[in-house]
């Protein structure tokens, strides 16, 4: 989110901008928070940690799943990229 | 959301992990090869998804991810479109969202409506219509389809005041009801349901739990990206294979149990739901939104008399009685069931819903060629 | 060949899908432009070829001819206008054939009633701009006005002639043979979209259309024979392209998502309209398919080119599944479909 000015917030998305509406975002957002949009609304705004949480919780499924040897392989493979990321 | 973000959502290296841990579970559910476990998603979106990242290539063979009633468009009813067509030839202005175009009625769709002089606007937003009322001096009428995420954007127009020229004519429906009815569809397979990650950012995921303990079987809340999907899936089939009958959030960056309750607030106070015809599907106890009669004066059902009678000179198309779209949305046939499809139904010359919206399965099938085996393609782009 | 796939006849009316340039063109074309014309003497290239252009023999020589009728809404576009398009379009077609060089083009106005002087003084500037930059000139034209409302501003026609030792044909591609596309695909379609105000969209999005026979002459010098398939992939984008040219060809592709470059601002706006960038127009692209031994070599070349920077090699052709178009996202495979008439943004 870029600017918010009297219940409309100009949204960046990669470079695209786009007004959305503020009306039932249900807490209050302020530039740099991501919302979730839908048909021009905000319905959510999504506190960054929660993205961190979701990816969090994929790699919690695949951990489950624990005994599968390919499974197992990838995820070293994942480990792998990761640590490039960093 | 952000680049990187996005691209996370996007990581092929995890999209494969998960992939291998969908497998694991469907085989850790120990079927017969000729009984794959049987889920349903109740999304258009969550269909585009799988069809255009080519998901169902990376799933297992002993599952089977079934398409339900996802698709809003599709399920508006014959009487609804008639309604908005009936209005149209009165000469009264309507404005709907470029889908709803071609969806046919008993005789016409507003497309044909359009053809014949009337005057139908293609709007990409609620707000896109108001404006566009605020500058006519005419009656403009909002055709309004959509789930209840969509019908969230109508009430807050309503609240906040619109033009008096304007109205609404609601096709909004309501998703949790008709899980019921596909639930209950005698001969149905389905062991467990997707539910769509935006309508659950508004309901919260606690508004399945009375259907869980209804009907036994397990709901996974689950969103658009690659991963979100397969996330989603790998939950579910993991609760069906430990046969455990619960909701599971999978997409706890836009879903809590409670879900926006402002967002709620402003579509209740807005709309009732009363009970109504899916088109192709059945009664549906409470699936249509509705205009409360305090918000009656943006009501077009109450502000205009319809003359549904005009339609009667038109005979309906003989194609029509062919179509399958209904059985489609159950998930009891798929369109190579249909002998229409890819013949005399096209998407640009469309006999039934399915084959109109960009959500429908029909017309996904068609843009993407069906669901073709691609597991096994030897000497690929990156050998 | 005769690819199956054109073989649903033609509607009774011709509706807006019949210029799409997707199947329901081909099939109009098959059915009733290319009925009865059969082959040019001499081995050249017909109509009933529906490639870019025709070829025809002179002496030991070839005289390729291509033309283009242009409309434009809006006619002036972030990075170009209607005559660019119409230069561009043209010299593109006959570079497709292999003839890069072209001797002079002709052009066509059909102007409605009450058209400005001034735009038209704009838009043949830019005519004669994008001649120079394709080395070639505008040699002889015809006019026609029309009365208000009969057709929409204007119409441009415009036609070119080149001779070349070598022509390249759309149909040459065998198994094991890699494509190549020379950059960014999208641009021109998704640029052209978000200039509708009604879609609310703040991007800066620009147009690709430029003449390419500069281009395409490094890649053939740096590929000689090994140079077996070209096309623009212009109405109906990437997708439309290689499906006609793996249906004329006879063989599969499979096609890299990830390899096929596309901007970050126009995958962006093509997420939120709901429109895929490998199915709209590109102006100044061409996807090249070439034998395996050259590849790296004709990369280079391409990538040499200013108007070639972003190329990349995205796909291989495979014996398996003739005709169609397979695409890794990364995620899975899917079949790459084609257009279906126009393209409407969704709801966002
Ligand atoms: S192909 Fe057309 S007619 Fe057949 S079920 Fe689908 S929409 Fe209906």
């Amino acid at each position: 989110m870029v600017s918010v000015d009297d219940g409309v917030a100009v949204v960046d998305f990669w470079g695209v901008k786009k007004v959305v509406r503020l009306d039932v975002v249900d807490v209050p957002v302020a530039p740099g928070d991501y919302v979730l949009n839908h048909v021009g609304f905000a319905i959510r705004r999504i506190p960054a940690e929660e993205i961190g949480d979701t990816l969090a919780l994929y790699d919690e499924l695949l951990r489950s799943s624990d005994g599968d040897l390919l499974a197992g392989d990838v995820r070293a493979e994942l480990d792998a990229a990761e640590d490039h990321d960093r | 959301m952000n680049d990187l973000d996005a691209l996370r959502f996007r990581d092929p290296v995890r999209a494969h992990a998960l992939a291998e841990a969908l497998a694991h579970h469907v085989r850790r559910a120990g079927r017969a090869p000729d009984e794959p476990v049987a889920v349903m998603h109740v999304c258009g979106s969550h269909e585009q998804a799988i069809a255009r990242f080519g998901l169902r290539a990376s799933f297992p063979a002993g599952l089977e991810v079934i398409m339900g009633p996802g698709c809003p468009v599709c399920v508006t009813d014959v009487p609804e479109v008639d309604e908005a067509v009936a209005l149209a030839r009165q000469g009264v202005r309507i404005a709907t969202y470029g889908d709803m175009l071609r969806v046919p009625g008993t005789a016409q769709s507003l497309a044909d409506a359009r053809a014949a002089g009337a005057k139908v606007d293609v709007v990409y937003s609620v707000t896109q219509a108001v404006e566009l009322a605020r500058r006519l001096d005419e009656e403009l009428v909002f055709f309004a389809s959509g789930f209840e995420t969509t019908a969230v954007a109508t009430a807050a127009v309503v609240l906040a005041g619109p033009p008096v020229n304007f109205s609404i004519l609601s096709a909004h429906k309501y998703i949790p009801p008709v899980m019921e009815i596909v639930a209950e569809m005698p001969g149905t397979r389905i062991e467990g349901f997707l539910a769509a990650g935006h309508a659950a950012t508004i309901t919260g995921w606690g508004v399945f739990e009375p259907f869980v303990a209804r009907h036994g079987v397990p709901v996974v809340v689950a969103g658009f990206e690659p991963l979100d999907v397969l996330a989603g899936l790998v939950r579910l089939v993991e609760l069906i294979a430990s046969r455990e009958v619960r909701v599971d959030n999978a997409y706890p960056r836009c879903v809590d149990k409670d879900g926006n309750r402002e967002a709620q607030a402003v579509l209740w106070q807005v709309f009732a739901p009363i009970g109504g015809r899916w088109r192709g599907i059945a009664h549906v106890p409470n699936g249509n939104l509705r205009l409360r009669d305090e918000h009656a004066r943006w009501d077009a059902r109450r502000r205009f008399t319809i003359d549904l009678a005009t339609l009667w000179d038109h005979a309906p198309s003989a194609l029509v009685q062919h179509c399958q779209c209904g059985d489609i949305m159950a998930g009891i046939a798929s369109p190579h069931d249909c002998t229409l499809f890819g013949k005399a139904c096209t998407p640009d010359a469309p006999v039934g819903a399915c084959m109109v919206s960009t959500e429908g399965t029909c017309r996904i099938w068609h843009q993407y060629g069906g669901q073709p085996d691609l597991r096994t393609i030897r000497g690929g782009a990156r050998s | 060949m005769r690819d199956l796939r054109f073989l649903r006849p033609v509607d009774e009316r011709i509706t807006l899908k019949y210029g799409a340039g997707g199947r329901a063109m081909r099939a109009l074309i098959e059915q009733i432009f290319a009925d009865g014309f059969g082959e040019p003497e001499g081995g050249g290239v017909g109509l009933a070829a529906m490639d870019d252009g025709a070829v025809l023999r002179i002496g030991d020589r070839w005289l390729v001819i291509t033309t283009d009728s242009h409309v434009v809404r809006p006619r002036f576009f972030p990075g170009g206008d209607i005559g660019r398009l119409a230069v561009a379009g043209t010299v593109n077609d006959l570079a497709m054939m292999g003839a890069t060089e072209p001797l002079a083009l002709t052009c066509a106005a059909i102007i409605e009633e009450g058209f400005a002087r001034d735009e038209l003084a704009r838009i043949w500037a830019s005519i004669r701009q994008t001649c120079l930059e394709a080395g070639t000139t505008v040699v002889t034209g015809d006019t026609k006005v029309m009365g208000r409302g009969e057709l929409d501003g204007l119409v441009l026609n415009t036609t070119g002639v080149a001779i070349t030792d070598r022509f390249v044909r759309d149909n040459g591609l065998r198994p094991g043979d890699r494509l190549l596309v020379t950059g960014t695909v999208g641009d021109h379609g998704l640029a052209v979209m978000a200039t509708r105000n009604e879609l609310a969209l703040e991007v800066e999005l620009v147009s690709d259309v430029a003449p390419i026979n500069g281009l395409v002459r490094a890649a053939l010098a740096a590929g000689g024979d090994g140079v077996v398939v070209m096309k623009d992939p212009t109405r109906g984008g990437l997708a439309s392209a290689l499906a006609e040219i793996a249906g004329k060809s006879g063989v599969g592709l499979v096609i890299d998502e990830r390899a096929v470059p596309v901007k970050d601002a126009v995958r962006a706006a093509g997420e939120l309209l709901g429109i895929d960038p490998l199915l709209v127009a590109n102006e100044g692209k061409a996807v090249i398919g070439v034998r395996a031994e050259v590849a790296d070599a004709v990369l280079e070349a391409v990538r040499r080119h200013p108007l070639g920077r972003d190329a990349a090699l995205c796909g291989v052709c495979i014996a398996e599944r003739a005709g169609a178009v397979v695409l890794e996202t990364g995620f899975g495979r899917r079949l790459l479909g084609e257009a279906e008439g126009e393209l409407q943004p969704r709801i966002c």
